[in-house]
């Protein structure tokens, strides 16, 4: 195993799922023999405000935070809430963006304006490491809009050399019974959507 | 076996390791997690309540303590303020079971009224603390606190941050095992558990000898720990700190501090022999820095470069310690100049309503702690004070005072149905027995709501699911001496705001209790609005904003131009508002407000 402690910072708005992206992703790195840490930092409602989580795999991992500037990959379920963060991530780190927006109160006010040019904003920087995926269409095609997450994380899977069957087995684990069949097809979809 | 935990779950799997029988609590961030673990997990062997108030679930673990049986109780920083009274004299009992107090700070306020630093309340209250550092000390520190409590007969005190409860890490799960010490009550235990002057003057001996052998003891204490790499620098620190500085300074030498209080007199000697200088790195006070220095040592750096405020994380301790040598990562936009997303009131949360009355009465709102604290953002701004739990009562009954007359019909206090409970009450017969004419509305939402939906005594819940007796509250208040006791629907704007100015611009104590508005995530209860959601039919909306002044996340501003600059009746407009079907449960409001009958009721 290498020393190298790799960083995965994760960005969304509350109610996205983004805590449940990561508890996913805690578990499937640490059933392959990763130490593991995850850190949510989120404020103090429960709903509407953004929410990061940071998680973090290695031989050893000693901080729950990321250092600025030393992700590896960003992982973010909204755009406002992705471009938030870009300074986060390494040069040579790749992005994973869901093109879904979300109208923060400035913006539903009229006082400040959604940026418009958030992709291409990722792409001058990350060129082909910058990768923006459909989510939201593909969640609800597959029968839920909150499928956004597992979709996403399923784009992410293919980062990895990691067997389908642990990310499918850890992924079940974190969800009910009745809506594990959605969000396997959520993830299988969202794993053929970068490739 | 191994399973990753929440820092919050390892204290309470910890607990019932421990053998613990009592676990106590009132909610608050980042602590609330540990008795819903509990609850949730442990329900066979453990009682777990929700209590009123961080005081009296001391008071409840005390007397579990003194029965025999291991008891915990949990808290956000600044609940311990609360129980301060009872923690300062338990530390002069001593303990029978041992009793273990979790404290979780805060550093940087993420959800808190301050950021204070509770490693002050183990030298003040002559207590042990300990403090781990990621989810597998979580749980073995707990089980250490607990025999660290009967062996030196003491409360101990278990300190976290925002950081080491809410972090996941991979935690080794192990038995349960009971404790040994008898359940029972002995009287003749009287002169160690009675704090009258003659007893409290010979407990105070002893909690002078306690504290010795403490000392004594930390330095044999297994978890403060020494590595010895380079030995040019080295690091005293303890918790979160510590993984942040191992983790951008690997080599350097550390003396990491499982127990901050007592502090490891010889072991901290022989540090300062082993490293040519010593950094010490603590988040928030220089506690340590200030010990170690009146223990005579030098140090090469402290809070001289790191900073006493807000919270640290790896950056802001390799930018602090290297200073001019360090170089920042590239900029590739200015995160600062995005449009920020701050937390806001819930789609229909009934608190918005009553907030935008307030707002347009004109009123002066003395405000507490709960989700309606973010009624103080804009564009409602509708808070204008916020202390502590219950403060908001007895300050605006003090504002009164010396306003005198020109207080009437202007000033108010706001609280939750859990915060009246928890320090409302004794402020609102205050008000009563001193002949006040302040106004308390209580914002009666069902539910603890901002830190995650607890039960309350006035829920008729308790911790575990099971039904119990409900305090009403109208019946509580009227016990207390309020003659004027209504209720208000807060979703019918034009009538709240009629009995808001009525009762405000009575000369007596009155109360306004607001009904029919569970929080809008609660559980069991749901308010049946009128229509599924609320459409604006774009014609007609003159683009005023009045709409946009409640804050409600569904409703959002366009601008126009071209054809569309015209109502169909031909007004001009820069703008219409539209609102998100997905996000609007249809409460209505904003319908209210309108002057120009454009928003209408969306079809099923």
């Amino acid at each position: 195993m290498e020393e190298k402690v790799t960083n995965v910072l994760l960005s969304g708005v509350g109610g996205q799922g983004t805590i449940l992206a990561s508890d996913i992703l805690c578990s499937v790195f640490h059933e392959i023999g990763y130490d593991v840490k995850k850190s949510e930092v989120h404020g103090m409602a429960q709903r509407g405000g953004d929410v990061t989580t940071h998680f973090r795999f290695g031989k050893k991992v000693y901080s729950p935070l990321i250092k600025y500037g030393d992700a590896d990959f960003l992982i973010s379920f909204e755009l406002l809430e992705g471009l938030r963060y870009i300074n986060w991530v390494k040069k040579e780190g790749k992005a994973l963006l869901n093109r879904q927006e979300m109208y923060p109160p400035a913006v539903n006010l009229g006082k400040m304006k959604y940026p418009g040019d958030v992709e291409k904003i990722f792409k001058k920087f990350f060129k082909g490491n910058a990768f923006v995926i459909n989510a939201l269409d593909i969640a609800v095609t597959c029968g839920d809009a909150r499928a956004v997450n597992i979709v996403t994380l399923g784009a992410f899977s293919n980062f990895f050399e990691i067997k389908e069957e642990v990310w499918e087995k850890n992924l079940l684990q974190h969800l009910p019974e009745k809506v594990h069949q959605l969000n396997l097809n959520a993830f299988r979809e969202g794993r053929k959507a970068i490739s | 076996m191994e399973k990753i935990l929440q820092g919050n779950y390892a204290i309470a799997r910890g607990a019932w390791e421990a053998g613990v029988k009592v676990a106590c609590a009132y909610p608050g961030t980042p602590s609330s997690e540990v008795l819903l673990a509990i609850a949730s997990l442990y329900k066979n062997d453990i009682q777990a309540e929700w209590s009123p108030n961080e005081k009296v679930a001391l008071e409840v673990s005390i007397g579990a303590s003194f029965a025999g049986a291991r008891a915990l109780v949990c808290m956000k920083h600044v609940g311990l303020n609360v129980a301060s009274d009872p923690f300062m004299t338990l530390s002069y009992t001593g303990v029978k079971g041992g009793l273990v107090i979790l404290v979780a700070d805060d550093p940087y306020a993420h959800s808190s009224q301050n950021e204070q630093d509770s490693r002050h309340w183990a030298r003040f209250g002559k207590a042990p603390m300990i403090e781990p550092s990621d989810s597998q000390e979580c749980k073995d520190f707990v089980k250490l606190a607990f025999d660290l409590s009967e062996q030196f007969d003491t409360p101990v005190l278990l300190r976290t941050e925002t950081r080491i409860s809410h972090s996941f890490s991979p935690v080794i799960l192990e038995d349960r095992k009971e404790s040994l010490i008898p359940i029972g009550l002995d009287m003749k235990d009287a002169p160690k558990y009675t704090m009258v002057p003659i007893y409290v003057r010979q407990r105070r001996l002893v909690v002078e000898e306690r504290m010795k052998k403490l000392e004594a003891f930390a330095d044999d204490f297994k978890h403060n720990i020494m590595e010895i790499n380079d030995s040019k620098i080295g690091v005293i620190t303890s918790g979160v700190s510590y993984q942040y500085t191992k983790e951008v300074f690997p080599n350097y030498s550390y003396f990491k501090l499982g127990m901050v209080w007592p502090l490891p007199r010889k072991m901290i000697a022989e540090f300062f022999q082993k490293v040519k200088k010593v950094i010490i790195v603590e988040e928030l006070d220089p506690f340590f820095e200030t010990e170690i220095k009146a223990m005579g040592y030098k140090i090469f750096h402290g809070k001289d470069v790191l900073p006493s405020l807000y919270e640290f994380n790896p950056e802001i301790i390799e930018q602090s310690i290297k200073g001019k040598r360090y170089k920042p990562p590239v900029e590739r936009i200015n995160a600062e100049e995005l449009p920020k997303r701050p937390p806001n009131l819930c789609s229909a949360c009934s608190h918005r309503p009553l907030f935008y009355a307030l707002k347009k009465l004109g009123v002066f709102v003395f405000g507490d702690i709960g989700c309606y604290t973010l009624a103080a953002g804009p564009p409602l701004n509708a808070i204008h004070t916020t202390v502590c739990m219950g403060a908001g009562v007895g300050a605006a009954f003090g504002a009164t005072k010396v306003l005198e007359g020109r207080g009437l019909g202007k000033v108010c206090s706001v609280i939750g149905d859990s915060t009246f409970l928890h320090g409302g009450i004794t402020p609102l017969m205050n008000i009563v027995y001193n002949k006040g004419s302040a106004t308390t509305i209580i914002l009666d939402n069902r539910t603890t709501g901002m830190t995650g939906l607890q039960e309350h005594a006035g829920t008729g819940y308790t911790i575990g699911g099971e039904s119990t007796h409900q305090i009403n509250l109208e019946v509580l208040v009227r016990a207390l001496g309020v003659k004027h006791v209504r209720k208000v629907d807060p979703y019918h704007i034009k009538e709240t705001m009629e009995v808001i100015k009525e009762e405000l611009e009575r000369d007596e104590p009155s109360v306004i209790i607001t009904m029919n508005g569970p929080c809008m995530l609660h559980r069991r209860e749901k308010r049946q609005f009128e229509h599924p959601y609320y459409a604006v039919e774009m014609e007609k909306c003159r683009g005023c904003g009045m709409c946009l002044e409640i804050g409600c996340p569904a409703i959002t501003w366009k601008e126009v131009s071209g054809d569309e600059i015209l109502t169909e009746d031909g007004h001009k407009r820069k703008g219409v508002v539209s609102i998100n079907r997905l996000q609007c449960p249809g409460c209505g409001v904003c319908r209210q407000i309108c002057k120009f009958e454009s928003i209408v009721p969306g079809k099923a």
